[in-house]
C-alpha cells in the first residue's frame, strides 16, 4: 500500500518569515521523490507539514487524495525517519522496531515475529536483543528504517538520514534505501542537501531555494535542463558568463559577453535578465578556435580528480573558466601556462534567469 | 588535591583543607558520634553518670515498643506500640507527600521542559522560586491562615458552592501536615524531574507520536523511563525531608497527628532525656535509609543514576 501526496498552494509562515512559499507538487504513489536544497530552504518544513508536526498557514495537503488538515502525526499514514534517527535508547532493538505495533495493541509474540522479519528485510538478523548503543551508525540507520516500515506506512518521510554517515557507508546505504523502497513499493519522500544523493536515488527531484520550489523533474532533466541559474549551480558545476541577449529565434539566442558573442539555448527568461551557463564537462579544449563559442584562455591550474581531470584557465578578461577532461587513459592534458581555446556546443549551453525568489 | 595546590598555592590550600576538615569533624562527625554514644547509655541523674548503673545497652532503642494502644484497621482490632505507630504513620504520610509532589511536579516539569516558550522560562522559574525566599516558618504559618476555619480557603470553597459548611482542615488528622509538606518540598521534586525531562531529545517524543502513540503511551514508554533517575532523586529528597521535618508538623498538625520527629523533640525538650532522643533519631535515620534502599531496589534505580 502506498499513497500519493499532493501539495496545493501550500505556504508556511513562522511569524513574519515565510519558510515555504506557495508549494505545488504532486507526488505519485510508489515514487521516490527528493526535495533538494541548501539548509534553510524550507524542505524540512515541507516534510514536517506532511507528517503533521506543523500545520500549513495556507493551502491543502492531501495524502492518498484525502485532506489531512487537523490530523495529528499519530493519525496520518506516514512514518518519519529523523535526521538523528531518534531511536529509543532504553528499549532493545526489537522493541524499538515494534513500538508502532505495541501502541496499536498487537500482542507480544506477533510483535517479536514482525520485528525479526523486518530485521531480515534490512539485512540485520540477530540484532533483536541488542541495545541501540551497541550498534554502529549504519546499523542504527537500518533499525530506524525497520521501525518506520513496521507500521506499514503509505508514505515514508526521510529527513537527511544519511548525513551522519561516512562517505563509503553513505554510498552503500543509498543503494540499500533504493532497494528497500523498490521491494516495499512505499512512497518515499527524501530530504537532502546532497545533490549526488538526490540524483542517484530519486525518480523525481524537487529543487528548492528560499522557500520556493524551483524545478520538479527527473534527475537527468534537472541536471541537463535546469530552469534557472540556482538549479544549474546547486546541481553540478558551471562556467557562468554575464551578458545580454541579442537575437532570439527557435529557442536559440545570441548572447553578448565581454568574451565575445556566443550562441546558446534560450531558457524561460520572462522579462528578467539572464546569464549563460556551461558545464565544465561540456567545455572542449582545442589549439585552434572553432567556428563559434570559443574563448582563448591560459591554463592556470590542473588538478587530477581520478575519473576526470579538472582544468582551470584564465581568460583574457581575467575570468576563471574550467573544463573537465574524462580520464579515459588516452586523454591529452595541456601544460600549465599553455594558450588554448575553450569551446562549447550551443546545444549544451543555456541562457537562464536567476533563482525564482520573492521581491 | 594536586590541582588545588597548583592553582591556589600551599597557604590557601592549607586553610581551605583545614576549614573543610573543621566543618566535617567538629560540626558533623563529632556531634553525631556523641549522640550515637549517648544513645546506648541510660538516662541517669547527674550524680550517677559514670557510676555503676551507666552501662551500654539497647534499652533506649527498645523503648519504641513500650506503651501499646488499641487500634482497628479494616475492621481488625490490634494493639500496637504508640511510637511504632507514629513511625509507621510518618513513613506512610511521607510517601503520600512524595507521591502527590510527583503528581503535581511532573506535568509542570514536562510543560517547562518541552512545551513552554523558552523565552518565558526564566520568568516561570523566578515565579516558582519567589516563595522559597520567604522563611519556612512564615510559609507554614501562611498555610495555617489559609487553612483556618474562617480562612480564605473555606471562604473560596463556600463562595464557589463546592462545600456547604466550612471544613476544619487543621483538625483532620494529617491533612494540614500533608498540605504543608507538599508546599514546602514540591520544588525539590520539580527541578530534578525538570532536568531529566529536559535532557530528553524532543525528536524521540515526536518519533513516538509519529509511530502512532497516544499521549499517555508516549509518557509511559518514552518520557517516564527517561526521567526515572530524576524522579528517583526527587522522590528520595522529598521523602527524607518530609520524614525529617519538624516545623511543618508542629505548626500544621492537628490534635490527632503526631510526626516521629515530634516524638524525638519531646524526648529532647520535654523529657530532657537526650539518650532516648538520640536513639530515636538514629532509628529514624536508619529505617528511612533502609526504606529508601528497598524502594530503589523495587523501582530498579541505582544510586549512581540519582547522583547524576
Amino acid at each position: 500500500m502506498s499513497a500519493g501526496i499532493d501539495l496545493e498552494n501550500v505556504c508556511c509562515d513562522f511569524g513574519s518569515f515565510r519558510a515555504v512559499d506557495n508549494a505545488n507538487v504532486s507526488i505519485r504513489p510508489g515514487e521516490f521523490f527528493s526535495f533538494l536544497g541548501p539548509s534553510g530552504c524550507g524542505k524540512t518544513t515541507i516534510l514536517r507539514m506532511v507528517s503533521g508536526f506543523i500545520e500549513p498557514t495556507q493551502g491543502v495537503i492531501r495524502i492518498g487524495g484525502a485532506d489531512v488538515k487537523g490530523k495529528r502525526p499519530n493519525q496520518r499514514p506516514t512514518a518519519l525517519i529523523f535526521q538523528n534517527l531518534a531511536l529509543f535508547p532504553l528499549m532493545p532493538i526489537w522493541e524499538n522496531i515494534s513500538f508502532g505495533l505495541e501502541v496499536r495493541g498487537i500482542d507480544k509474540a506477533t510483535r517479536r515475529k514482525k520485528a525479526e522479519e523486518l530485521l531480515r528485510l534490512v539485512d540485520l538478523p540477530g540484532a533483536a536483543d541488542k541495545m541501540v548503543s551497541q550498534l554502529s551508525g549504519g546499523q542504527k540507520q537500518r533499525v530506524a528504517i525497520a521501525r518506520a516500515l513496521a507500521v506499514e506506512p503509505q508514505v515514508m518521510l526521510l529527513d537527511e538520514p544519511l548525513s551522519a554517515l561516512d562517505l563509503k557507508l553513505r554510498q552503500h546505504m543509498r543503494a540499500e534505501l533504493r532497494a528497500i523502497q523498490q521491494r516495499t513499493g512505499v512512497t518515499f519522500i527524501y530530504i537532502t542537501h546532497d545533490q549526488g544523493e538526490a540524483l542517484a536515488m530519486s525518480d523525481r527531484v524537487g529543487v528548492m531555494s528560499q522557500g520556493r520550489i524551483q524545478q520538479i523533474a527527473d534527475p537527468r532533466e534537472i541536471y541537463n535542463n535546469p530552469v534557472n541559474g540556482f538549479v544549474a549551480s546547486f546541481v553540478g558545476e558551471n562556467n557562468i558568463f554575464q551578458g545580454e541577449v541579442q537575437q532570439a529565434a527557435d529557442g536559440m539566442a545570441s548572447f553578448a559577453t565581454p568574451h565575445g558573442t556566443f550562441r546558446a539555448r534560450l531558457g524561460e527568461l520572462g522579462d528578467k535578465p539572464g546569464k549563460l551557463y556551461v558545464r565544465p564537462e561540456h567545455m572542449l579544449l582545442s589549439d585552434a578556435p572553432a567556428v563559434e563559442n570559443s574563448v582563448p584562455v591560459t591554463i592556470s591550474d590542473i588538478s587530477f580528480e581520478g575519473s576526470f581531470i579538472a582544468v582551470h584557465a584564465t581568460s583574457d578578461t581575467g575570468a576563471i573558466l574550467s573544463a573537465e577532461i574524462r580520464n579515459d587513459g588516452a586523454a591529452t592534458v595541456p601544460e600549465k601556462g599553455a594558450r588554448v581555446h575553450m569551446t562549447f556546443d550551443p546545444a549544451r549551453a543555456a541562457i537562464l534567469p536567476d533563482a525564482n525568489v520573492r521581491g | 588535591m594536586q590541582d588545588l595546590l597548583r592553582r591556589y598555592g600551599p597557604g590557601l590550600t592549607l586553610i581551605m583543607t583545614l576549614l573543610v576538615a573543621f566543618w566535617l569533624l567538629m560540626l558533623v562527625i563529632l556531634p553525631n558520634m556523641t549522640l550515637f554514644e549517648q544513645s546506648f547509655r541510660p538516662y541517669l541523674p547527674v550524680t550517677e553518670i559514670g557510676g555503676p548503673r551507666d552501662t551500654y545497652g539497647f534499652g533506649n532503642y527498645l523503648k519504641v515498643f513500650d506503651g501499646s494502644i488499641e487500634r482497628s484497621l479494616f475492621g481488625i482490632s490490634f494493639s500496637i506500640p504508640v511510637h511504632v505507630m507514629t513511625f509507621g504513620l510518618t513513613i506512610w504520610y511521607s510517601m503520600v507527600v512524595t507521591a502527590l509532589c510527583f503528581l503535581l511536579a511532573y506535568p509542570l516539569a514536562y510543560y517547562m521542559a518541552k512545551i513552554v516558550n523558552p523565552r518565558s522560562l526564566p520568568t516561570l522559574i523566578l515565579l516558582l522560586f519567589i516563595p522559597l525566599w520567604v522563611s519556612e516558618v512564615l510559609r507554614a504559618f501562611a498555610w495555617w491562615i489559609i487553612l483556618a476555619f474562617r480562612g480564605p480557603l473555606n471562604a473560596l470553597l463556600l463562595s464557589l458552592g463546592l462545600i456547604d459548611d466550612p471544613i476544619r482542615w487543621t483538625n483532620m488528622g494529617y491533612t494540614g501536615v500533608v498540605i504543608g509538606l507538599i508546599y514546602t518540598y514540591v520544588l525539590f521534586m520539580l527541578f530534578p524531574v525538570y532536568n531529566a525531562v529536559q535532557s530528553l531529545d524532543t525528536n524521540q517524543i515526536e518519533a513516538a507520536e509519529d509511530l502512532g502513540a497516544p499521549w499517555w503511551k508516549i509518557h509511559w514508554r518514552i518520557v517516564l523511563p527517561h526521567a526515572k533517575p530524576g524522579i528517583a532523586s526527587g522522590s528520595v529528597m522529598v521523602f527524607m525531608l518530609s520524614a525529617g521535618s519538624l516545623l511543618v508538623p508542629s505548626i500544621l498538625g492537628s490534635t490527632t497527628s503526631q510526626w516521629f520527629t515530634q516524638t524525638i523533640n519531646q524526648w529532647f525538650n520535654d523529657a530532657l532525656d537526650w539518650n532516648t532522643a538520640s536513639a530515636y533519631a538514629f532509628l529514624l535515620l536508619l529505617l528511612c535509609t533502609v526504606f529508601v534502599s528497598i524502594a530503589m531496589r523495587l523501582f530498579r534505580v541505582k544510586l549512581s543514576d540519582i547522583a547524576k
